[in-house]
């Protein structure tokens, strides 16, 4: 108990220094973090010694510990999760103004085409007397997920560390995770790209690529990125800090430019978790769009085809009608 | 009763049947042929350019491939409880319409789950479900259910085919070329009639037909939960099982109705299948009718009158865009039947072949009505602006399979018919030979 507790305030402090540069590698284990803490001091070409998975103890030049994480996780590995983290995304409604730069950096990075999001950008009016809101919707990674109970294979599946994957090398496309998603957040590669033959990455579920025909797909939380100790591709890519992103043992959430206590937050700002009777229990939290940082209108200002998509939200209705008149 | 005659008689009565194919029947035969090839050309139009090909997108991800399999599998369910239940009968009249019956339970389940493997984007890892299964998934209980179920009900008919395997074997007047008969000795297992043999059929059909019903209910209510266990607002229903087991019943009854009149003009079989049978199976589906109606109702009257919004917004599609759809399936579909059949003056058999067909279609319709607009309505609006993931409209692709599907239905079951008599030689010998016991008996008594 005591060890723990210790062991997690060293997180911490390291935490609020790195931001979320603390998170390590499942091979390297704990090992590393100690020694990671100290690289940062002291001089960059300093050798330094590190336990290896077969218990040995080697020196290395401290300018290639950072990289150690990159490596390749097998479909397997990324079954487990990065040991002693539940993650956790805070959303903050009131900043957001549909500048889509989640949505362009994560497609980017997953090797998307333009309409296949992980990260939506709904517009929320939830009745006719209510304010709309910018509601970017990621995948929740629910602590009951409803499509990895379905899975009749196990090709999705939830791990330690909250986040629940796809390993589209097991799902065999019966679509049941899908349907079973009540927040939509699942998409079906539908036919051959030719993306998908390039077979210059080794595929890892942890980042999703290349795709594979006739396979679900879906937001991962990055954990390519976590374990390199940096944010989520949305996170980082955010220009109004929308998305807080961090780590539930710790507490602590940052969105790249602030730090916060997550518990702090969510109960100062009355965090709430979308569709909450539906018992899946989300890991993203929403702060409610209240003193808004912009008006709606400012993420109006976009191409027509994203602005089509808003169509039947009574707001844009009235807003179309207004503008045309 | 003198037995090799009976069965000589009989043998000549059904030997047209499965001796000769008349002209209309070879081109019916090629018909259907042509139709199944046109389905397998789609089908490896699917494998080439992907499920792309198909009218399903990223929100309605299951199309009409779906609705068919829910639809075969529960005409077979019926079949199955249906023929289960007979067999505890002691009638005259089953032995008119038992093997129609069978055959319709084996075929149904034989290509209903052909649609589900359509539906799956990777075929070529379908082994991993049994590779890697998770027994937690509804997807595993339904294959453990099915596959059960299949084997169940092919052992049924297979019993139920033995002793006139046996009867075919021993025509030698029969005309048929020696293969045939190798083979009808080979199915035949060593069937001599003899009475532990017949006591011993009897004996395992008296299980089989018990255990089938058992496993077709759950066959098809783990197939309702595929459905209802799941959040969404159209389908996460408590009454989903029962209604699907009392839906499956009002479809199969249906097609055994249409079955009955069909193989009656074709095979000239007036003298068995009789205005009885027609009015029977017509008052079983007027009963069925009217619980389907009750389900249909309470299912759609408690999510309009508690309007979550979930409901209220499934019920605005389903009384939008499908506004004819749901009058089709849910009105017309149910309501045409029971005005039919209610009234005796309109019972006849081509009145309640019509009652019966409208209730097939009412019947798919329901089932279309029940996949599609529900996953075109999800918790979280749809916002996009590709028309094709916001409708669902099935490609001529998945009609072209559909198609394909019924026809092989139909092909199978006219070769079925032609390698066994559609009315069960056994049965009607076994029946006679109870009779005569029978009244020996009565006789006997008397003296």
């Amino acid at each position: 108990m005591e060890n723990n507790k210790t062991e997690k305030e060293t997180d911490r402090r390291k935490f609020l220094k790195l931001g979320l540069l603390s998170s390590v590698s499942v091979v390297a284990g704990t090992s590393l973090v100690s020694n990671l803490a100290s690289v940062d001091e002291k001089l960059q070409s300093e050798k330094i010694r590190l336990l290896t998975p077969e218990g040995k103890i080697v020196e290395v030049d401290a300018t290639n510990i950072n990289k150690y994480p990159e490596a390749h996780i097998t479909p397997t590995e990324s079954r487990k999760g990065i040991p002693n983290r539940k993650f956790v995304m805070v959303i903050d409604l009131a900043k957001c103004n549909n500048a889509r730069s989640c949505v362009e950096s994560c497609q980017k990075a997953h090797q998307l085409d333009y309409h296949d999001e992980f990260m939506k950008i709904l517009l929320i009016q939830n009745n006719e007397e209510d304010a709309p809101y910018w509601f970017p919707k990621p995948c929740f990674h629910c602590d009951e997920p409803p499509c990895v109970t379905v899975c009749p294979t196990g090709a999705t599946f939830k791990r330690d560390d909250n986040i629940v994957l796809v390993d589209n090398n097991r799902c065999i496309g019966c679509k049941f995770c899908i349907t079973s998603c009540p927040y939509s957040a699942r998409i079906f590669n539908w036919g051959h790209k030719a993306k998908f033959d390039n077979k210059d990455i080794p595929y890892s579920p942890e980042t999703g690529i290349p795709g594979t025909e006739g396979t679900v797909m879906k937001c991962d939380f990055c954990p390519d990125l976590l374990r390199q100790g940096e944010l989520p591709h949305c996170a980082k890519a955010c220009p109004m800090g929308v998305i807080y992103f961090g780590d539930k043992n710790e507490d602590i959430v940052t969105n790249g430019i602030e730090t916060l206590r997550f518990s702090k937050l969510i109960k100062d700002r009355v965090g709430y978790r979308h569709l909450e009777h539906l018992g899946t229990k989300p890991n993203v939290y929403y702060l409610p769009a209240v003193n808004r940082d912009f008006p709606l209108e400012r993420g109006l200002d976009k191409d027509e085809e994203i602005l089509e998509r808003y169509k039947n939200v009574p707001f844009i209705e009235e807003f179309i009608k207004s503008s045309k008149i | 009763m003198d037995l090799a005659n009976r069965k000589k008689e009989l043998v000549e009565e059904f030997s047209p049947m499965i001796v000769k194919t008349s002209l209309w029947g070879k081109l019916w035969i090629g018909g259907l042929i042509a139709i199944i090839l046109v389905g397998l050309y789609a089908f490896f139009v699917q494998i080439q350019k992907g499920h792309e090909i198909t009218g399903m997108r990223d929100n309605v991800v299951w199309g009409i491939y779906i609705i068919n399999f829910i639809f075969f599998v529960g005409i077979s369910y019926s079949g199955a409880f249906i023929s289960g239940i007979l067999h505890f009968y002691e009638t005259s009249w089953k032995n008119s319409i038992s093997r129609i019956i069978e055959i319709m339970t084996v075929l149904s389940l034989v290509i209903g789950p052909i649609f589900i493997l359509l539906c799956i984007g990777r075929l070529d890892r379908l082994h991993y479900l049994f590779l890697y299964p998770r027994i937690q998934s509804p997807i595993t209980w339904d294959i453990i259910a099915i596959m059960t179920d299949l084997i169940g009900c092919f052992i049924y008919l297979l019993l139920t085919f033995i002793p006139d395997f046996a009867i075919l074997r021993d025509s030698k007047e029969l005309e048929i070329p020696s293969w045939r008969r190798k083979m009808y000795k080979f199915l035949a297992i060593g069937y001599k009639d003899t009475p532990t043999q017949s006591k011993r059929l009897h004996k395992i059909k008296n299980i089989m037909s018990a255990m089938i019903i058992a496993l077709a209910i759950v066959a098809y209510t783990v197939l309702a939960w595929i459905f209802s266990l799941t959040l969404q607002p159209g389908w996460n229903s408590t009454i989903f099982a029962t209604y699907f087991i009392i839906a499956g019943l009002y479809s199969g009854v249906s097609v055994i109705i249409i079955s009955m009149y069909v193989i009656r003009r074709v095979y000239k079989l007036e003298n068995y299948l009789k205005k009885i049978h027609f009015i029977g199976a017509g008052i079983v589906l007027l009963v069925i009718s009217l619980l389907y109606g009750y389900f249909t109702f309470s299912e759609y009257f408690a999510k309009w009158f508690s309007h979550k919004t979930s409901d209220t917004n499934l019920l605005n599609t389903l009384f939008g865009r499908y506004f004819w759809e749901f009058i089709l399936a849910n009105y017309i579909g149910i309501i045409i039947p029971i005005i039919i059949l209610f009234f005796k003056k309109l019972r006849t058999i081509k009145s309640i072949t019509f009652a019966a067909i409208v209730a097939v279609l009412g019947m798919w319709l329901n089932r279309y009505i029940i996949v599609v607009p529900t996953l075109e309505t999800p918790f979280l609006p749809i916002q996009d602006t590709r028309t094709e993931y916001l409708f669902y409209s099935a490609t001529w692709v998945e009609f072209a399979l559909s198609f394909a599907g019924i026809a092989a239905f139909f092909l199978f079951f006219t070769l079925l018919i032609k390698l066994v008599p559609i009315i069960p030689m056994s049965g009607i010998i076994e029946h006679e030979r109870k009779v005569i016991k029978k009244t020996k008996n009565y006789t006997d008594g008397l003296e």
